[in-house]
């Protein structure tokens, strides 16, 4: 098992001078972890991916896999096993010779090879369809033959560009379950692109946001939930209301900032805020952290409720409060909320978070 | 020792690397695009300015010059060109447009005999399309000859000759552009339109003139440009009806007068008007939009309803079928006639099989077979291998003159076939550094040199179509699973090319047996190629012996036709499993 370092990696294309695709990347992706790409289309995540495979050459900047500078080496040379998005499986070979290319290419002997891709077919459970065609199989058996094809070589690094996005919702959830059994079971260090934050979320040790090229936020799933780093992490990772707050003091690690009801409370805050009293703050708060509750007095904030819906499992609302849109997801609401109702809204401050713009 | 001699090991090991892993640093492209550049510059571009100098060589712009002079013979001919040119462009509209109506538009009894052998004039090989004209309508042809014994009249009813003759001949080996062309527009338009236009009060005819023609019009006008090209270039028939003032004749007439020069002013302003052409075609197409914007209902046949019309239509199919048979009848009755047997009677008196027997046993007769097939296979070799590559690089590579490649490519197919010829000679009659030095007019590869500047685009056109329909990530996935460059290529994408490229090839080869119009301006007479075979025994009044060749080129054709079609059902079998694998 090795790591991947990127170290200030940029991509300019020849075309677009102006704007980088990749903006100045670094990031460290433990040996055996599963580390996520996750961002809006055209963030850069896939240019990213393909340069850690060797399709494209960083314009600046390093990548390592363990000791090697892999920055100009090409693909060939990279043994990485990628899995496409449109799974790229050669048309003309059955699914054995599918899975075998790679162990042709490495001159493993035909015993071997056999072997090996019986045992890659049943890892992902397709015992027996060695002989078959590519076109007689349905969308999530060629999804795993992609993914056989990518493992039997036993790559240093497992490279997986949106593999499921071209698989209906229930098989989405079954794969992406299964791809992460198949990774911790061979322990192979595994970079996934994806712009599905539910998918990032369930599979990731660690998930990188990108925007514009660049990273926003390196972190756990968790870290990324509850603490975002800024304003687009926190609106592009689930639902979240963003609040413009007035600064009435802070500390190293929280800031305390007046509600729009009149309270005080402490929020938590990262390190180097630099918020001082009389500054603003934008505080995330996910609309699952506001609840109905309080009167004048004693409620965060209030407003008319500007739309209201029921999804079974929370009742949506968003609240006209000053003229800003709050949403809050609300568990056993009570019935017959209405609009245009005037309703308090409470905070939970522990779960809010202080986010740079 | 100079300098690039002593770089030349260090190109070829730096290429070397580089195929065998770096195909994407940013001068790869370069690697495998300069040797493509250099064949197409030395083969294609280069042999142009050698026949410009060759036009300018004995007296400067004075050849030029009778193209302006209103008595010469040159402005003469070149109007002569673009007339038959202009005449055919309105033949083969009238001709193509009507039968594509008649056939997509309407359901009558016969439509599928006719539709099954549409295209079949068009596709013998330019001589013996000809030869089969002459043989049915010129007043030596059946036809007239038939009707003038039918009517007991002096002299042949209907013969065609002149300028007629070679319209007929244009007419009926060219309208298949017009009429492919207006069937995909037709199949393509949504027929509710036509419908809104007689809902609003239109009648038949206003409906066709503005609505329906006005929606062919970019398929016309494509079809238009092809047409205008090929009757250009056009060569047999203006020799075999006796029209000796067209560009093409009198290239060939200054040719063996041995006046080069001026041949090659000829050449060198066919030349010319033909790239324009190209230009023109390229640009249209480039800007030319699709305008069909619904989907769901096809274009309804209508039943014929007229009762004179329902007992007519059948009789007209088989009469056409009859008239598009007629020339590979023609052909075949003759290959068993006895050579010079056939004098004023109207079909041939006495007829054998000694003409074949003749071929295949008497090696000097066999000879022109064993020729255009072994020069074909050369350059049909030379065809894939380059065109393969040009292919690819412009389809998958980026680089600076991309367009510039396949430009030149296309150069290659919008020359005709003289002018091909005009130019090898002009750069190849002394040494030249593309053939290292040699002098290649007189020897034996001379031929296949040209039947490769030819049918390079053929190759080049269905393998780049191929390759179209090929996802790039395909040979991603290879290289990342470890294989070079190299590998990748050969066992992903050409593997999958394949199809396309022997679809490709096949034409290729069936074109060079068949090829003539270059052939006859540069053949030597130890490597006669067939048609010029033909042509020889046509002249020496060996009818039966031609034919007999020309029954062999054209069955070769079927042959190759139906292997191609087998080979298309696979292609689009692999099209399935593209669309499966997206």
């Amino acid at each position: 098992m090795i790591d991947v370092r990127l170290t200030a990696v940029s991509k300019r294309f020849a075309k677009s001078s102006d704007s980088a695709a990749v903006d100045d990347v670094t990031v460290t992706i433990g040996a055996g972890e599963f580390f996520t790409l996750l961002g809006p289309s055209g963030c850069g995540k896939t240019t990213t991916l393909r340069m850690v495979a060797g399709f494209y050459f960083p314009t600046s900047g390093h990548i390592h896999f363990g000791d090697d500078d892999v920055t100009h080496w090409t693909p060939n040379k990279r043994d990485t096993g990628m899995v496409f998005q449109n799974y790229a499986l050669f048309p003309h070979m059955t699914v054995a010779q599918n899975v075998a290319y790679g162990l042709k290419v490495r001159r493993v002997s035909r015993a071997d090879q056999a072997r090996r891709v019986t045992e890659a077919l049943e890892q992902v459970h397709l015992a027996g369809y060695g002989d078959r065609r590519i076109d007689a199989l349905s969308g999530g058996q060629q999804q795993r033959v992609a993914l056989a094809r990518a493992l039997v070589i036993r790559p240093r690094t497992m490279l997986l560009d949106e593999p499921l996005s071209n698989l209906d919702a229930k098989l989405r959830e079954e794969t992406r379950a299964e791809i992460r059994r198949i990774q911790r079971e061979s322990g192979t260090t595994s970079i996934y692109v994806t712009h599905d934050q539910a998918e990032a979320m369930a599979m990731s040790d660690r998930i990188a946001v990108m925007e514009s090229g660049r990273v926003q936020q390196v972190g756990t799933p968790h870290e990324i939930y509850y603490k975002p780093a800024n304003a687009f992490v926190a609106r592009f990772i689930g639902r979240s209301n963003v609040l413009s707050l007035p600064v009435t003091g802070a500390t190293d690690d929280s800031v305390a900032v007046r509600l729009p009801g009149g309270a005080t409370i402490d929020v938590g805050a990262p390190a180097g805020h630099g918020l001082g009293a009389g500054d603003t703050a934008l505080v995330s708060a996910r609309p699952e952290h506001i609840a109905l509750g309080g009167d004048d007095d004693t409620a965060a904030m209030r407003g008319r409720i500007s739309h209201v819906e029921f999804t079974g499992m929370a009742t949506n609302i968003s609240v006209d409060v000053d003229g800003n849109e709050v949403m809050a997801a609300l568990i056993d609401a009570p019935a017959g909320l209405q609009l245009g109702d005037v309703v308090g809204l409470r905070l939970v401050p522990e779960r809010l978070w202080v986010v740079k713009p | 020792m100079t300098a690039a001699t002593r770089t030349a090991p260090a190109w070829a090991a730096a290429l070397g690397r580089r195929l065998s892993g770096g195909a994407n640093s940013r001068w790869f492209p370069y690697l495998l695009v300069l040797p493509l550049v250099l064949v197409l510059w030395g083969f294609v571009v280069q042999p142009m300015f050698a026949t410009f100098r060759e036009s300018v060589s004995a007296n400067g712009s004075d050849n030029y010059l009778q193209f302006l002079s209103s008595s010469g013979v040159a402005r003469e001919s070149l109007f002569t060109s673009l007339f038959i040119s202009a005449a055919s462009v309105l033949l083969c509209g009238i001709v193509g447009v009507a039968m594509a109506f008649l056939l997509k538009r309407f359901h009558f009894r016969g439509r599928r005999l006719i539709e099954a052998f549409i295209l079949v004039p068009a596709a013998l090989p330019p001589l013996i399309g000809a030869v089969s004209f002459q043989l049915l309508y010129s007043n030596i042809g059946i036809v007239p000859r038939g009707l003038q014994a039918l009517l007991g009249t002096e002299k042949p009813v209907l013969a065609f000759d002149g300028i007629a003759g070679v319209l007929v001949v244009h007419t009926f080996t060219m309208y298949p552009f017009f009429f492919l062309a207006a069937s995909a527009a037709l199949a393509g338009m949504d027929p509710s339109v036509e419908e809104a236009a007689y809902n609003l009060g239109a009648g038949r005819f206003r409906v066709w003139r503005t609505v329906l023609l006005p929606m062919l019009t970019p398929a016309l006008i494509s079809a238009s440009l092809l047409v205008f090209m090929t009757s250009l270039a056009s060569y047999t028939a203006p020799l075999l009806f006796n029209v000796s003032q067209t560009m093409t004749m009198q290239i060939y007439i200054n040719r063996t007068n041995g006046d080069l020069p001026m041949a090659s002013a000829y050449a060198s302003v066919l030349g010319i008007v033909s790239i324009i052409f190209l230009l023109a075609m390229r640009w249209y197409e480039g800007r030319r939009n699709y305008q069909s914007q619904s989907k769901g209902i096809s274009a309804v046949r209508r039943e014929i309803t007229n009762p004179i019309g329902r007992w007519l239509a059948p009789l007209a199919s088989v009469l056409a079928t009859l008239v598009l048979l007629a020339p590979v009848a023609a052909i075949a009755l003759v290959a068993f006639s006895e050579d010079r047997s056939w004098t004023t009677e109207v079909l041939p008196p006495t007829y054998t099989f000694e003409n074949f027997v003749t071929i295949f046993t008497d090696p000097k007769a066999f000879e022109p077979i064993l020729n255009s097939v072994q020069m074909s296979l050369i350059a049909v070799v030379g065809c894939v291998v380059i065109g393969v590559l040009i292919a690819y690089a412009v389809r998958r590579l980026k680089f600076v003159g991309r367009g510039l490649l396949d430009v030149a490519v296309m150069i290659a197919w919008a020359l005709p076939g003289t002018v091909v010829a005009i130019n090898l000679i002009s750069a190849f009659s002394t040494g030249n550094a593309f053939s290292f030095g040699q002098v290649l007019v007189g020897t034996f590869w001379i031929l296949p040199l040209a039947y490769f500047v030819r049918f390079l685009p053929i190759v080049f056109r269905s393998s780049s179509a191929t390759l179209a329909l090929i996802d790039p990530s395909l040979e991603d996935a290879a290289r990342n699973l470890g294989a070079s460059w190299l590998r990748a290529f050969y066992t992903i994408t050409v593997r999958l090319m394949l199809p396309g490229v022997l679809a490709g090839a096949l034409l290729a080869f069936v074109h060079g047996v068949g090829e003539f119009v270059a052939s006859v301006l540069i053949y030597t007479s130890s490597t006669v190629p067939i048609s010029v075979a033909i042509n020889n025994r046509m002249y020496s009044f060996e009818l039966g012996t031609a034919a007999a060749y020309g029954m062999l080129q054209v069955l070769l054709i079927f042959v190759v036709m139906w292997f191609s079609g087998r080979l298309e059902s696979s292609r689009t079998a692999t099209r399935r499993a593209e669309q499966w694998t997206n």
